[in-house]
């Protein structure tokens, strides 16, 4: 009896293996074998024109910008919200707060946090619908990710490294600059790049607050579309399934290659403090 | 620095030391206020969501049982009932835990304790790389793959259905829960395995047994991230859901969940109907607090 019911788990797990690779070998293969097709420099690089054909470089360009603004704002404050809370905040109800706070913002669905654009930044802030106003939102999306990855960066340096610093007179900040940061730089770096794969990947907060107007956008404060949006724009809209696959081809490249460089960024930090 | 010989010099390195002190009190201040804002921005999100959703039951005399119980939701007649949606949204998430669970943790055991260490170096990685795909991409493969073979196997007059966003969902799911429970089973210490295995139980009790319970913790969070990836997930749904308003009595029944809802008719709503999809807001706020609250519940009673 427990020689049949060892077997039956056992075959259970197998299969349930199988399934899960053979879902997701299926998904990638699909998408890759309907969209390759559609796959050209005219594609990627092509100006998009609305009645089919053309190119995709307004949404590339959209989400470039996207992902640059966001960076440039929630890295800076992500970074020293972190370093507060690690090498400066005495334990307690405040850190507590902050640390509560942050945990939420990561369970806080995107269409929420569109919600929270489409009311504070697109009309209170009369931003209308814009790169800005989808790049504030997703500040505040990727903010915990930078902040718990920095966290745990800073983590790993040795209390050595500090107490050696101070004790050769330095200041807390100049240890800061000149010691911690340094040494933690990789583990944030891999922090940032996984926001990157984030932000690209988002959806459901960036059409409730960019818009969906397929044109190259002319400036930050225009309405666009990123990859993301027009992948489900084109599925919904014109049921043109190729073309959906052909923009997740693109996409899923991106975040392949932005995961590599987060892998490889962090195997080398474990090789130098190893040594 | 040498030894002050003179008056002046003290006086210049006190200028430099009171200088160095300012700046180090300076920048904490901005490090606190940086630290601050995800409160700041937490509050914000809850006030404006909660203002603007709030606004039709507490000013404009909307009743908050209809908005919850009735079962109509027609904006140009001013009617917004939003159960059907509620139930959607409820039958969906079960339903994708119910498929996404057990296959997703029992994949994690495969690749954490029966796989060979070289195939789990491929599948691990291969699945970690999925975990980031962007959910439209699940949904878009949704609706080329799953509805048309629903549509084909059941006879269906339309594939998008209940079932269609349950298994999106349940394969969305997976990347997060694998991954997540993969790593919980791996920390579980070595001697946990040895004595069981020691004391003459078989491998398959021993993970049962033994390094399931042990890694309990770490699979209930891997399950809360999963659970907060489907729950959450809109455009993916959207293009799977058909929805249709009604409450659904069956599988195969077209519905639409509280976040599509919300996406589908942001765009052009205005006045009291975009205030109502606040409203909506809320409810899926909620529904998502009191599940995590019933999740932490579940894995404290566990660790006892």
């Amino acid at each position: 009896m427990r020689q049949f019911k060892d077997n039956l788990l056992r075959v259970l797990i197998w299969l349930s293996a199988f399934l899960s690779v053979a879902v997701l070998v299926m998904i990638v293969g699909f998408i890759f074998y309907k969209g390759i097709g559609l796959i050209n420099f005219n594609f990627i690089f092509g100006d998009y024109s609305p009645d089919g054909g053309g190119g995709i470089w307004p949404m590339i360009v959209t989400t470039i910008y996207t992902v640059l603004i966001s960076l440039v704002i929630a890295t800076p404050i992500g970074i020293l919200a972190a370093v507060y809370l690690q090498e400066y905040a005495k334990q307690g109800r405040l850190v507590r707060l902050i640390r509560f706070a942050t945990e939420s913002l990561t369970g806080i669905p995107s269409i929420i946090y569109g919600l929270f654009g489409a009311v504070f930044f697109v009309t209170t802030l009369k931003l209308g619908m814009s790169i800005l106003a989808a790049s504030l939102t997703l500040t505040i999306i990727v903010l915990p990710v930078i902040i718990r990855t920095t966290e745990e960066a800073l983590k790993t340096v040795p209390r050595s490294y500090r107490e050696g610093s101070l004790a050769l007179g330095t200041t807390k900040l100049q240890t800061l600059y000149k010691v911690i940061l340094p040494s933690s730089m990789p583990g944030i770096l891999s922090g940032i790049i996984l926001s990157v794969g984030r932000i690209v990947g988002e959806s459901a907060a960036i059409f409730l607050t960019a818009g969906t107007v397929a044109a190259m956008p002319d400036g930050i404060l225009s309405s666009a579309r990123t990859l993301t949006v027009h992948a489900y724009l084109v599925t919904q809209e014109s049921g043109d399934i190729e073309l959906a696959a052909a923009v997740g081809i693109v996409l899923i490249v991106l975040i392949l290659a932005i995961n590599l460089s987060a892998t490889y960024i962090s195997k080398k930090f474990n090789k130098a403090t190893n040594k | 620095m040498s030894i002050p010989t003179t008056n002046k010099q003290a006086e210049e390195i006190g200028k430099a030391n009171k200088r160095k002190y300012m700046l180090e009190r300076a920048s904490q201040r901005v490090f606190l206020l940086c630290a601050l804002l995800s409160v700041i921005t937490l509050l914000l999100i809850i006030g404006f969501v909660f203002y603007k959703g709030a606004h039709p039951f507490v000013a404009e005399g909307y009743s908050f049982i209809d908005f919850i119980f009735g079962s109509d939701w027609v904006p140009s007649e001013d009617k917004f009932g939003i159960f059907p949606m509620i139930v959607a949204s409820i039958y969906a998430t079960i339903g994708a835990l119910i498929i996404g669970v057990p296959i997703g943790l029992f994949t994690a055991i495969f690749l954490a304790e029966i796989a060979s260490e070289r195939l789990a170096k491929i599948i691990s990685p291969a699945v970690q790389l999925l975990a980031g795909i962007p959910s439209v991409l699940y949904g878009v493969f949704g609706l080329a793959i799953i509805v048309p073979f629903l549509q084909d196997t059941f006879g269906l007059v339309k594939g998008q259905s209940l079932i269609a966003v349950i298994l999106v969902l349940a394969i969305m799911m997976l990347p997060t829960i694998v991954t997540v429970a993969e790593t919980a089973i791996r920390a579980v210490p070595q001697t946990y395995r040895e004595g069981s295995l020691a004391l003459g139980v078989s491998q398959i009790g021993t993970i049962f047994k033994v390094i399931v319970p042990a890694a309990k913790s770490g699979i209930m969070t891997a399950i809360v991230l999963g659970l907060g990836r489907a729950i959450g997930e809109t455009m993916a749904v959207i293009l799977v859901a058909g929805n249709s308003l009604i409450v659904p009595t069956s599988l195969t029944d077209s519905v639409r969940p509280l976040t599509t809802n919300i996406a589908l008719e942001m765009g052009y709503a205005f006045g009291t109907h975009q205030e109502m999809l606040f409203a909506t807001g809320i409810v899926l706020f909620s529904f998502i607090l009191i599940l995590n609250f019933v999740l932490a519940k579940i894995s404290a009673k566990g660790g006892s």
